[in-house]
């Protein structure tokens, strides 16, 4: 699979992750968009780092084109899985453990 | 040469350095706003465990499949099998590690929920979490929902 037909698989694992397999229903709150609005202005930054400065590459033939801030727009939805996932699995623990 | 030119010489320690740049933004939350992330190591490994495997999965796919490669002279070049940089491996526990903060960040400063809140009376299987006493938890009143 390209990384671009990758990255909407990670996209849709997470939300079903939330909403159906671990029921945290996280992505219905204002808390985790809002969160998430920050995480993003700073993912950009890092990952512009990253990409820009070449210290990560990428095949042209895995990726859809287009780019934002020097990294491939795939990497937006690689972020999104990974931030969301983290964050989900954080509250199912916190659920089970009192908040702690 | 880079879009971005050359990265003020950091070498091998460019994206390590990205890495520190991003707990070193992130730290004062835990102080500030008393986002208590740090203070719950239990849960924050068993919240970036799954997600680390999950990601270093993909990453040894997309590595061998040549999705994306990573420049030698700008990592420490400590590879793990599958051709892996140690670097990736730091970057799928910081970036999880920094979401977490921005998440109790925002709870702090805004009262919202996420959901755990409720979580209080449900011990699991009797279970306790070491350390925190209800005494030691100043940010507990700004937090839950009353």
């Amino acid at each position: 699979m390209s990384y671009t037909a990758l990255a909407v698989v990670g996209v849709v694992v997470s939300v079903l992750l939330d909403l159906r397999i671990l029921r945290t229903r996280l992505l219905t709150r204002r808390l985790f968009w809002t969160a998430y609005a920050i995480i993003v202005f700073f993912q950009l930054v890092t990952n512009g780092i990253l990409t820009g400065f070449d210290i990560v590459v990428y095949d042209p033939d895995a990726i859809a084109g287009p780019r934002l801030v020097f990294a491939p727009v795939e990497d937006l939805l690689f972020g999104f899985a990974l931030v969301t996932q983290t964050l989900v699995w954080w509250v199912w623990w916190g659920l089970r453990h009192g908040n702690e | 040469m880079s879009r971005l030119g050359h990265f003020g010489g950091l070498g091998h320690f460019s994206y390590l350095a990205v890495l520190l740049g991003c707990l070193v933004a992130t730290a004062p939350l835990e102080i500030l706003l008393r986002t208590r992330v740090y203070a719950r190591p239990r849960r924050l490994l068993l919240s970036v465990a799954p997600v680390l495997v999950v990601f270093v999965g993909w990453d040894l796919y997309a590595i061998a499949r040549g999705h994306w490669a990573f420049d030698p002279r700008r990592t420490t070049g400590v590879l793990l099998p599958g051709g892996l940089p140690l670097d990736e491996v730091l970057f799928f526990v910081v970036v999880p590690v920094c979401a977490v903060l921005a998440l109790e960040a925002v709870r702090a400063v805004t009262g919202w929920q996420a959901g755990d809140e409720r979580a209080g009376a449900e011990q699991v299987d009797g279970e306790q979490v070491d350390g925190e006493r209800a005494g030691d938890r100043p940010a507990d009143g700004a937090r839950g929902p009353g």
